[in-house]
């Protein structure tokens, strides 16, 4: 009874709950089909590279991962949501692959320009955006749903432009590497990785976590304590568009052009999602970065589980987000004061009995 | 139950992780009487009200409430409300960018027939509801627009309002000046013989014995006892509340008053101000001076204080420390100069509450440091240790949020949090407000042992005993100015005198 109670309030229980419980329905549905090898864990080597539905998690949840990483900043520090950094992937790529391919051309066979100017030029102007919004948010004390809303609606319609509305096709291997294979992993979970490392060394090795959490619960008092709380929303900003800004290159690299219509197409719900499945509070404060990165991987394990249960992808979305309901109703503050509520009468009647 | 009794407790029993905050407590409130709940931070007294307002559920105990069959249990304030149960807390729980009017209304406004709300019926309501306390505001007018002081009578005037039998006044005082607390009294008073029940916590002695008919004191989450006002004097209750017998807050201060130099000189301010808030003033702190701000509430002294720290802007005049001129924009500034500011509203300007009490603690230290030198995780703990004991904390443990730690402990926190910068220069706006008694001396102990150590103090309060017995020299502020400077005689006549605008100053 009490080691139970050690372990479910450990502070990423929830999360780390929630993803074995997904994965639990993998194990039961493939025996549940006599399948015994286990599908699901098992991971192949095929052609010299990493195989198995697991890697394919790993792969596909890249993304929302890098994102994730920005997106617990901006809620940790201004309590508010970026809600461009999908559109701002789209036009990472496009600035990415306007770049590579010189501007006006369509497809490409050849490098028009050196590859690292092509992905710094997208990284950039991915810091750029979240620049803009953080000076929105941080210092004109803009809504942060408000002020991302811009660049949410014109950061694609920029990427089109820049690429002179056409969908740009850069065909050289180097590029696609992003988002193929590094030896024989493939290299968006490298980059998730390392992504998630600098971000977990810097939140150990400097103060950034307490000032960011301090800024979010109270302003007020961050300042007379010595916090210049808008230079830390607005860095936190910044950073959420620099993780777009990464995350737009992986996604222009898989399909190898830039698509400014579906690069990053919802991706800024699942990086919300993930923060929230993650147990940290959209009212912004405390946040754990764990969570989130827990909660992105989690949210690429039920769309893939789907896809492998041979959900179609139309209909998807409807049980993703009855599994989403079931996870953050077990998540919610009222629902443990319940279970709190009822486990100190159980335990109060004991005591009666006993006395 | 007893004929005029409108609520008892029995055997009310809560526990916070790692503490027992509340013990088998009984409690009884009659009809028309005013009860004082009375005990140090971390006796209960909070927790007790909370739980019987429904904000914390209790294990075990029952609640019973007159005209309602069977024990009471409430889940919400909203229902404690409907069943007669009202609520003022010691920090102003209202909303600050709603209006005067929808503050008083707020989840009972009147509708119209249409079930829209009828905005004209409320503000003629509220015009009248402050009217009849003597408040003729715009209630039309943002709550932010108005002092804390004016903001708390809002909040009375809100349950009072809303036909109660059971009154619960949870520190009220605590931002009022003398004449707001007279009114407030006077309206105590008048609900008392309409056969409203008050409970009324406070720290004040003083106002216990002024208005309360009787006295319920507890001590670390036990009752201590029940006692008519009269068969309780005021050293009986103080030796009740601490559990031991107490001299009554003997002179901690030397008599003889220091002289300072001018090579000494630590602050000097010429002619500062920010607009709106404090016009032009000068002043002249000295390393081991402490200089006490005085004036009513509102007068400007928590402003004079900002403009120095740089909390706000100063937009005249010059700032020297040390012989310097220097130039502040932000806090950290000020902070790098050496400065601290220990703010009066606690809530808002001092505590980061969802932070644990070892966090608070650092906060200002490591925002002095910059964010590339992280304290390590050993130097964290050993200062919240070192502060956790020096001031007594009354904590679990220094993780513990320091949202659950009571007000006048979370109070220590932040003070811990300044003394942890060693700072050369520290500004204690009403340091020891929501504080009980052994810890006011203990604090002002600690700022007599600061100027000795030859740091320059400013001290605010609202208790002028208490700057007394602690300042060298006091500024008299009046509607937003300095108005002058007591240095040689200060007795509390003088000071009331100063303050009020008499002839001998200025």
């Amino acid at each position: 009874m009490n080691k139970m109670k050690k372990i479910t309030s450990m502070p990423l229980f929830l999360p780390i709950f929630c993803m074995l419980l997904v994965m639990a329905a993998n194990i039961v549905y493939d025996i549940s089909c006599g399948n015994f090898a286990l599908n699901f864990f098992s991971i192949s080597v095929r052609n010299g590279v990493l195989y198995g539905r697991l890697i394919d998690i790993l792969n596909r949840g890249s993304e929302i991962a890098i994102l994730a990483i920005g997106m617990t900043l901006v809620v940790s520090a201004s309590a508010g949501t970026d809600i461009s950094v999908g559109s701002v992937m789209a036009l990472s790529a496009s600035m990415c692959c306007m770049i590579l391919a010189g501007y006006g051309n369509a497809s490409v066979n050849e490098l028009a320009n050196p590859l690292l100017l092509g992905v710094l030029g997208g990284i950039l102007i991915g810091c750029v955006c979240g620049a803009f919004n953080g000076f929105l948010v941080a210092y004109l004390s803009v809504q942060p749903m408000v002020a991302t809303l811009i660049l949410f609606s014109a950061a694609r319609a920029i990427g089109l432009l820049l690429c002179n509305n056409l969908i740009v096709y850069v065909r050289v291997d180097s590029f696609k590497m992003f988002g193929g294979y590094l030896g024989f992993l493939p290299t968006p979970i490298v980059i998730a990785a390392v992504c998630i490392v600098i971000a977990m060394i810097v939140l150990k090795k400097t103060a950034l976590g307490l000032y960011v959490q301090s800024v979010g619960i109270n302003k007020k008092a961050s300042r007379i304590a010595g916090l210049n709380s808008a230079r830390f929303i607005f860095l936190c900003y910044v950073v959420c568009g620099l993780c777009a800004g990464i995350a737009g290159i992986v996604g222009a690299s898989r399909i190898s052009s830039a698509d400014s219509n579906n690069i990053g197409l919802n991706y800024e719900l699942d990086a919300i999602l993930s923060v929230a499945l993650g147990g940290n509070s959209l009212g912004g404060g405390k946040f754990r970065l764990a969570g989130s990165i827990i909660g992105a991987y989690t949210i690429q394990a039920i769309t893939t589980t789907l896809y492998a249960l041979g959900v179609s992808s139309d209909v998807a979305p409807v049980y993703k987000a009855i599994i989403v309901i079931i996870i953050v109703t077990v998540q919610a503050p009222p629902f443990k004061a319940y279970l709190a509520r009822r486990s100190a009468k159980k335990a109060l009647a004991k005591g009666g009995a006993a006395a | 139950m007893e004929n005029n009794v409108v609520l008892t407790m029995r055997g009310i029993t809560m526990t916070f992780p790692g503490v027992r905050a509340l013990d088998n407590v009984d409690f009884t409130l009659r009809k028309g009487e005013i009860h004082a709940l009375m005990g140090e931070n971390g006796a209960g007294k909070s927790t007790l009200i909370k739980c019987l307002t429904g904000i914390n559920a209790f294990e075990a105990g029952e609640i019973h409430v007159e005209g309602i069959q069977g024990p009471v249990v409430n889940h919400s304030t909203l229902d404690a409300q409907k069943k007669g149960i009202s609520t003022v807390y010691q920090e102003v729980n209202l909303c600050p960018n709603l209006s005067v009017a929808e503050n008083l209304f707020i989840g009972r406004e009147p509708k119209t027939k249409f079930g829209t709300i009828d905005w004209k019926a409320m503000v003629k309501r509220s015009k009248e509801i402050m009217a009849g306390l003597d408040m003729n505001i715009d209630v039309t007018q943002n709550l932010e627009e108005y002092s804390l002081a004016l903001q708390q009578m809002i909040a009375i005037a809100r349950a009072v309002d809303m036909d109660c039998k059971v009154l619960i006044l949870d520190e009220p005082t605590s931002s009022l000046d003398d004449n707001e607390v007279e009114k407030l009294f006077g309206l105590m008073r008048s609900l008392r013989d309409k056969g409203v029940g008050i409970i009324f916590v406070t720290h004040f002695l003083e106002q216990v014995y002024a208005v309360c008919d009787r006295i319920t004191v507890l001590r670390n989450g036990q009752l201590v006892g029940e006692y008519p006002i009269a068969e309780l004097p005021r050293v009986k209750l103080v030796a009740a509340m601490m559990g031991k017998d107490f001299d009554d807050l003997a002179s901690i201060k030397s008599d003889e008053s220091p002289v300072f130099s001018d090579e000494d000189l630590l602050i000097d301010a010429k002619g500062m101000s920010h607009r709106g808030t404090i016009k032009p003033f000068d002043l002249e702190i000295h390393k081991g001076e402490v200089v006490g701000l005085t004036g009513l509430l509102g007068s400007g002294r928590s402003e004079l204080a900002r403009v120095i720290y740089g909390a706000d802007k100063n937009q005249t005049g010059t700032l020297k420390v040390k012989g310097k001129e220097v130039k502040i924009n932000n806090p950290i500034d000020a902070m790098n100069l050496g400065m601290g500011l220990l703010p009066d509203d606690r809530k808002a300007e001092g505590i980061i509450a969802d932070l644990s009490v070892r966090e608070n603690i650092i906060l200002a230290l490591q925002a002095k440091r910059g964010i590339f030198s992280l304290l390590s995780m050993k130097e964290q703990n050993a200062l919240a240790d070192k502060f956790i004991d020096m001031l007594q904390i009354k904590t679990a443990s220094r993780e513990t949020l320091i949202r659950q730690l009571s007000g006048g402990n979370q109070q220590k926190v932040i003070l811990g949090r300044w003394l942890a910068t060693n700072p050369e220069f520290l500004i204690l706006d009403e340091p020891t407000r929501g504080i009980d008694i052994g810890t006011k001396t203990e604090i002002q102990k600690l700022v007599l042992q600061l100027a000795k150590e030859g740091k320059g103090v400013i001290f605010i309060s609202s208790e002028i005993e208490e700057m007394l017995r602690t300042c060298s020299k006091m500024a008299v502020l009046r509607d937003g100015a300095k108005v002058g400077e007591i240095t040689e005689n200060l007795t509390q006549e003088t000071v009331m005198k100063a303050i009020a605008g008499g002839d001998q100053n200025e």
